[in-house]
């Protein structure tokens, strides 16, 4: 047990958990009714959960699939993808597009969403292509789509805004009848077990790491570092579709100028928050969800504190900024030093690496 | 990199010829496409094109993009970013114009204003990147959301100038006299540029001569280059990369005056993806992201060739909004092709005599 | 002081937590004298530059610098600069992307703005002055790698130095190149500069040193000229050891090879792009061969043909009698094929990643992406080869970036060993290691031999490859120039062949 602690004090979740700690202390202070949740009755008639904690949980949801995607890309091509709002409006117009194609039953909904997974894995594709096949950086390469995604989405649909009408999108955007939890969350739940089956049954994890911090040597070793590439942009592919398809789902329609405008931005820090270097290499997926949590939990409190939606940014980034900045190596070692001061340790035999050389 | 060839063949020499630099080759091309798509537009479409005006027009309503790309074309020779640049400009723009219209301020004043919100924003960016050593992303991402922020703060409705002297300024024109076109009426128009046009093509000026000539712009290309080697000549990169985000800060802000000279209002969506754009203009002129080659004649060039796309995206019958990004996003596509296909034939073979 | 000692340190002794790395060390440089300091690893070189180019506060002791009799604290690069110290390192502390003339002169002086024409001109001259074959205005990159460092030696030299440290300046060239590499120094020479030549290459030492400082265990063993010191005694101060001790590994130099079976590996007119030509090669089961010659002769990308780890232009791969393609890594590995990179910095480690996932890594990719080992699977594996190997680590979960060169050589050798190969290629597996562990490796590999592994075996080390080859490989620019078996492995012979017709030509 103590060596677990241990473990954990040192990993990289120190700083992301510690943040929401804080976070919620934060909310306990301010207003201890925050954290309430409690069975109401919504519109369609279903008694479901509702409260701040809930609202986080359910409006983050997006961001959470995201980010998990987004991980892998930045672990492996040492870079980030700053097109996954443009693609996700790309995947919600087609779905959107299917579905209007014809009357909505649950195969159908099940189609759309294939064709929508398919065209993004295709745009994950084309920007793997570009990175790993051309060596283009991933943010220069999802520049591209960045720029031409929405407007592509927009031409998907004919340059309009078509609204779809069905009480089983409510079932995916909203609540599922007799389920007091809120659907999106529960993708995600599903979704993260999935992945983490993922990365216990498979080499995904070792490979995705060993590819982004020395790529020659994988190679070496006869991983396919080509393939490794190209399967994180296409996984953020689905990611991306999946987000896109619960985000048309919750409004019934498709708004492309709008629909998870700014989420790339969003999911990069979900990723730098969650303690991952943003130049690649080991990474923790549940660093990036704890991440986006911790974004979605800043906005709702803002929101909770009545501040405008609008105005909301500014402050997002005052606590980015405190965050990146208690994190970064130069004060963490300023503080390491601090503490050598004050409660000086035994001196260690250590590895003579630097010196003896 | 003057003279290259005017060495004499000396026959101790390994090579007899020296090869251009990369700098020079990006910008070239750069160049060459631009001249060779408004000729081209200019044969197929005539039209607009044949109308000085519309050449002029690309500076008149662009020169805020073209200030702000310069300050970024400064940041990523040094091998950082900067994507806050277009929420420094929406803020400078309302704050400016609230400040004119609400404080009674005179236009001194909000030049100065301008200048200390971008000075400011740089001074915080720089110093958090260079002495803290956080990753410039991160820090510029945080900056353009507290730009963006405090844009709404300050006014949340969109505001329009109506300061007198302000508005003298912002409608004062430059006749070029000789060229010009002729308006329905039949009578000639001289050709016009605003007073932004100038301000930018001094700041392109300016960072040319920054770069070309001064100490601390060769400096940015050697961190670019090789942090760790510029650091081991003597270079202190510290100081030098903090100068180069408080540059880009400071070209933000007069960038963000420009746009208000422009349009005369001030409103939270301004500006909107230009930062994209300035980074787009910057990689078409061939300044590359991982640093050490840019230049930014080419900056410039790259934006009149982004939205000189878009004119013959529209003039070519496509007049969905979309095509425009669409295109835009094509011709990225092609440059950065083209730079890595080029950058890797020349790195290619591994240099032994 | 006499006027030609140009840098004297006496009684330096610096210590870090735990570690005494120098003890009362002494050194003298006179002008106009390439002086090599030499040592195994550990034995204080790098500690003792570093106090004198002020990276490291010295603990005590005294430093003079020639011209004044007054004792000097150097506090900082800078400052080392400023004393007329300058220092080249290995990897090339300049900046490709700029010109040659630039790199010469950027961040030196007070100058605001640049003079293009100025800076030509002068550097125009320097270049000319020192031979080397450059134009002011071309751009770094385009210059070859022995160029870019003869333009690093002309700007330390034209910043006034008295003091030139060039740290392993030979490693990354080839033969030619260095030959270019050693006439400048001979200039340099010839002008006063004192040259302090850090190598682990015996032959260049004698080629072109003056004389040898001998460290051993942070303590000074001693200043030799070299006319007054052979090679044998040489290798003898820096181990400690008398000769005996390390010739007591016995070769037979008959292979293992069981009559009559098919090689193990075979290739005709194999070819790839990375420059070697077409060649032929074969090895037989329980066989230890090796590839020698000069750095720079194609040994190592011929051993990467080999593994696939190259593109394969052209050539007939047989395994074991049997036709085979092998275009990528995994192919030879699925072959029984291992190879263990000569920069294991560059291209064995994973560095973030810990001792025992980089020993189990080629095995797991073997083993195929959806089969994953257990952790406890893993922790067996690492513990028993961290055990055979005598691998120090705290502990298997430990990044393998803190281990030292050796015990990181040690892990990648596990991990070859592990995939229990029926043929090993080690290219350099000694290179930079402490001579305890090379000795272990040696035995390692008559080992394998014995069981019936086929080995080849690279090293710049001539005695090694003697000591555990029963067949030599030698090579000359990328192509094979002989064959050596059984009486016919001398240095002597080694030697002759690597010169070949160059001998004739002078």
């Amino acid at each position: 047990m103590a060596k677990r602690f241990q473990r954990l004090r040192k990993s990289q979740l120190v700083i992301p958990l510690f943040a929401l700690l804080l976070l919620a202390l934060f909310n306990l202070i301010r207003d201890p009714s925050f954290f309430s949740f409690n069975i109401t009755v919504n519109n369609e008639g279903n008694s479901v959960l509702s409260g701040n904690i809930i609202s986080i949980l359910n409006s983050a949801s997006e961001l959470a699939i995201i980010s998990i995607g987004m991980t892998l890309v930045t672990a492996s091509s040492r870079g980030q993808d700053i097109s996954v709002g443009a693609v996700a409006a790309i995947a919600g117009s087609v779905f959107v597009r299917v579905l209007k194609e014809h009357t909505i039953n649950w195969p159908i909904i099940l189609l759309a969403f294939v064709c929508a997974c398919l065209v993004a894995v295709l745009c994950g594709a084309f920007n793997g292509t570009l990175v790993a096949g051309f060596g283009i950086q991933p943010m220069i390469a999802t520049l591209i789509l960045l720029t031409a995604g929405r407007p592509i989405a927009y031409w998907i649909n004919g340059g309009a805004t078509p609204t779809v009408e069905s009480p089983l999108l409510g079932y995916i955007g909203s609540f599922i009848p007799g389920v007091p939890i809120p659907t999106p969350l529960l993708i995600v739940i599903v979704f993260a077990i999935f992945v983490s089956l993922v990365l216990r049954l498979t080499n995904l994890g070792l490979y995705t790491q060993a590819v982004g911090i020395n790529e020659k040597s994988a190679r070496l070793n006869g991983i396919n570092a080509f393939g490794m590439k190209m399967l994180s942009f296409m996984i953020l592919g689905i990611c991306v579709s999946i987000a896109g398809c619960i985000g048309v789902s919750r409004m019934g329609l498709i708004n492309h100028e709008t629909l998870l405008l700014d989420i790339e931005m969003d999911a990069i820090l979900a990723v730098a928050i969650g303690g991952n270097a943003l130049s690649g290499g080991k990474f923790s997926i549940t660093g990036s969800v704890i991440g986006a949590y911790i974004i979605q939990a800043l906005t709702i409190t803002l929101y909770a504190m009545k501040v405008p939606s609008t105005a909301v940014k500014a402050y997002k980034a005052i606590v980015i900024i405190a965050i990146v900045v208690l994190g970064s190596p130069v004060v963490q070692s300023f503080f390491l030093r601090l503490r050598n001061k004050m409660f000086p340790k035994p001196a260690k035999v250590e590895e003579k690496q630097a010196y003896a050389e | 990199m003057r003279n290259k060839n005017k060495q004499p063949a000396d026959p101790q020499r390994i090579q007899l010829r020296e090869p251009i630099s990369n700098t020079n080759l990006l910008l070239i091309i750069t160049v060459c496409t631009f001249f060779g798509m408004y000729g081209m537009a200019m044969a197929v479409w005539g039209g607009g094109f044949l109308n000085p005006q519309q050449f002029l027009d690309l500076f008149n309503n662009n020169s805020f993009l073209i200030v702000i790309s310069c300050g970024l074309t400064i940041v990523m020779i040094a091998g950082g970013i900067d994507i806050s640049v277009g929420g420094i400009t929406a803020l400078v723009t309302m704050a400016c114009v609230v400040y004119l219209d609400d404080k009674g301020g005179s236009v001194a004043g909000s030049m100065a204003l301008a200048l200390a919100i971008g000075t400011a924003f740089g001074l915080v960016q720089g110093l958090l990147v260079s002495y803290l050593e956080i990753q410039p992303f991160i820090i510029s991402l945080a900056g353009m959301f507290f730009a963006r922020g405090m844009t709404t703060i300050v006014s949340v409705a969109p505001r329009t100038a109506e300061n007198e002297m302000f508005m003298a300024l912002k409608e004062f024109r430059i006749v070029i006299p000789g060229i010009g076109s002729y308006g329905k009426t039949g009578n000639f128009i001289p050709a016009r540029i605003e007073l932004g046009v100038v301000i930018a093509i001094a700041v392109v000026i300016l960072v040319f001569i920054l770069l070309k000539w001064t100490r601390f712009g060769r400096n940015l290309y050697a961190i670019g280059g090789n942090s760790q080697s510029a650091r081991m000549l003597g270079i202190n990169v510290k100081r030098t990369r903090f100068f180069s985000y408080l540059i880009c800060g400071v070209l933000s802000g007069i960038g963000g005056y420009v746009y208000l000279l422009h349009t005369g209002a001030g409103n939270a969506s301004n500006a909107s993806a230009s930062e994209m754009q300035a980074i787009a203009s910057a990689i078409i002129g061939g300044t590359l992201l991982t640093g050490g080659v840019g230049n930014v004649i080419g900056t410039l060039f790259g934006v009149l060739s982004l939205k000189t796309i878009n004119n013959i995206v529209i003039a070519s019958g496509l007049r969905e909004p979309y095509w425009q990004s669409i295109t835009t996003g094509m011709m990225l596509c092609f440059f950065i092709l083209l730079q890595s296909v080029i950058l890797r034939i020349r790195a290619g073979g591994t240099k032994r005599d | 002081m006499p006027n030609d000692i140009v840098l004297s340190m006496r009684n330096i002794s610096k210590s870090f937590p735990g570690v005494r790395a120098l003890h009362n060390v002494d050194f003298t440089l006179k002008s106009g004298e390439i002086h090599a300091l030499m040592g195994e690893n550990g034995a204080g070189k790098s500690t003792l530059i570093k106090v004198l180019t002020g990276v490291h506060p010295k603990d005590s002791g005294q430093i003079t610098i020639a011209g004044s009799a007054k004792e000097v604290n150097i506090k900082s690069p800078q400052e080392a600069q400023n004393l007329g110290i300058s220092t080249v390192y290995q990897e090339i502390t300049l900046c490709p992307n700029l010109t040659v003339a630039e790199n010469m002169y950027i961040g030196r002086g007070t100058y605001s703005f640049v003079s293009w024409g100025k800076m030509r001109e002068k550097t125009t001259e320097l270049l000319e002055k020192l031979n080397i074959p450059a134009r002011a205005t071309q751009q770094l990159s385009t210059c070859s790698l022995a160029v870019q460092q003869m333009v690093a030696i002309a700007r330390a030299v034209d910043m006034d130095c008295k003091v030139l440290i060039l740290d392993e300046p030979t490693s990354s060239l080839d033969e030619r190149e260095v030959e270019k590499l050693f006439s400048l120094m001979r200039e340099l020479k010839s002008r006063g500069v004192g040259i302090i030549f850090i190598t682990h290459f015996l032959e260049q030492v004698y080629e072109v040193c003056d004389r040898i400082t001998v460290l051993r265990n942070g303590e000074l063993v001693g200043a030799y000229d070299i006319k007054d010191l052979p090679r044998v005694q040489l290798i003898s101060k820096m181990m400690g050891k008398e000769l005996d001790d390390i010739t007591d590994l016995k070769n037979s130099r008959v292979s293992h090879v069981r009559a009559g079976t098919a090689p193990v590996y075979e290739a005709k007119g194999l070819s790839s792009a990375a420059g070697t030509r077409a060649f032929d090669f074969k090895i037989d089961q329980g066989e230890v061969n090796g590839f020698t010659g000069l750095l720079g002769s194609g040994r190592s990308e011929s051993v990467r043909a080999i593994f696939g780890a190259d593109k394969i232009t052209s050539g007939k791969i047989f395994v074991n009698g049997k036709p085979a393609k092998i275009a990528k890594p995994r192919d030879a590995m699925k072959y029984g094929i291992g190879y263990l990179p000569e920069d294991r910095k560059q291209d064995g480690i994973v560095d973030d990643l810990s001792v025992r996932e980089n020993i189990i890594l080629a095995l797991q990719v073997m083993r195929g992406f959806f089969r994953p080992f257990s952790k406890a699977e893993a922790e067996k594996f690492a513990d028993e080869y961290i055990k055979l190997l005598g691998i120090k680590t705290a502990s298997s979960d430990t990044p393998i970036k803190s281990l030292s060169g050796g015990n990181q050589q040690k892990a990648i050798l596990a991990r070859w060993l592990l995939t229990k190969p029926q043929y090993l290629i080690l290219d350099e597996p000694t290179r930079g290691i402490d001579v305890g562990t090379k000795v272990e490796i040696q035995k390692l590999v008559l080992k394998l031999a014995e069981e019936g592994v086929s080995v080849t075996f690279i090293s710049s080390e001539i005695e090694e490859m003697l000591r555990t080859c029963s067949r030599l490989i030698v090579m000359r620019d990328r192509k094979i120039v002989g064959e050596l078996t059984q009486d016919d492995m001398t240095q002597a012979k080694i030697m002759h062949t690597i010169a070949g017709e160059a001998a004739q030509n002078g």
